[in-house]
């Protein structure tokens, strides 16, 4: 199990068949998360910056991967997850799963990022070219993650 | 007794300080006990966790209530919620 918080960025491809070498998994799940190019007042988003927790961060990321291998039985978990200045279409948060079948897989990648997006200390600010502002948490972030309880 | 605090993303900018450490009168025993005092340092800091009712708290960078008891030479951090992945 690992996790890396990181400023730069991260080819989640390259890591994936790196980590697949150490393991003889029968499945591995992927998720990659992106800076999209529209903000919620439709205004042209030039550039997110993530602030983050250090410290809690990394801790709070190791206890979401804890979690989901005590409920599913797997082989690895990988975590990457970006802050500072990020670019549209950029990578910012990379996720990767393996275990032997397909199920546990998909089930304990789908838990980790609904996990992340409420319980891992990192806050987006949105920059257009006309203004910046903090982005406002959804209600349907804690729906998602209450799901699983 | 001493204690470290931090403060995250809104919070940090509606106060305008990103952390501090202070020593605290034994009258304040629990998070809300902290709360309450930072809430007496003028109106920027009433009205920022004021209007910021859905402030988090976390202790030692762990989230907890703000029943939560505070000990000396800990880490108290506020932010708003998460808005990460």
């Amino acid at each position: 199990m690992a996790v890396h918080v990181q400023e730069g960025l991260f080819d989640l491809q390259i890591i994936a068949q790196k980590l697949k070498k150490l393991h003889n998994s029968g499945a591995s799940v992927t998720f990659e998360g992106y800076v999209r190019d529209f903000d919620l007042s439709q205004d042209k988003l030039d550039m997110l910056e993530l602030e983050h927790y250090p410290g809690m961060t990394e801790k709070a990321l190791l206890d979401i991967e804890l979690l989901a291998s005590q409920r599913w039985n797997l082989d690895d978990i990988y975590i990457v997850h970006r802050y500072g200045k990020l670019k549209v279409g950029e990578p910012i948060v990379g996720i990767i799963v393996f275990s032997k079948h397909r199920k546990e897989a998909f089930e304990a990648c789908h838990f980790i990022i609904d996990f992340l997006k409420t319980d891992a200390p990192f806050w987006k600010k949105e920059i257009t070219n006309q203004k910046s502002y903090w982005v406002e948490a959804k209600k349907l972030d804690d729906e998602e993650k209450n799901k699983w309880n | 007794m001493r204690v470290k605090l931090f403060y995250f993303a809104k919070v940090r900018e509606a106060l305008g300080v990103d952390r501090e450490e202070i020593d605290l009168a034994s009258s304040i025993q629990t998070v809300a006990d902290l709360v309450g005092f930072l809430k007496s340092r003028g109106s920027a800091w009433h009205t920022a966790f004021n209007e910021l009712s859905s402030i988090r708290m976390a202790v030692n960078q762990q989230i907890v209530e703000d029943d939560h008891a505070i000990r000396a030479n800990d880490e108290v951090a506020f932010f708003p919620p998460i808005t990460g992945g």
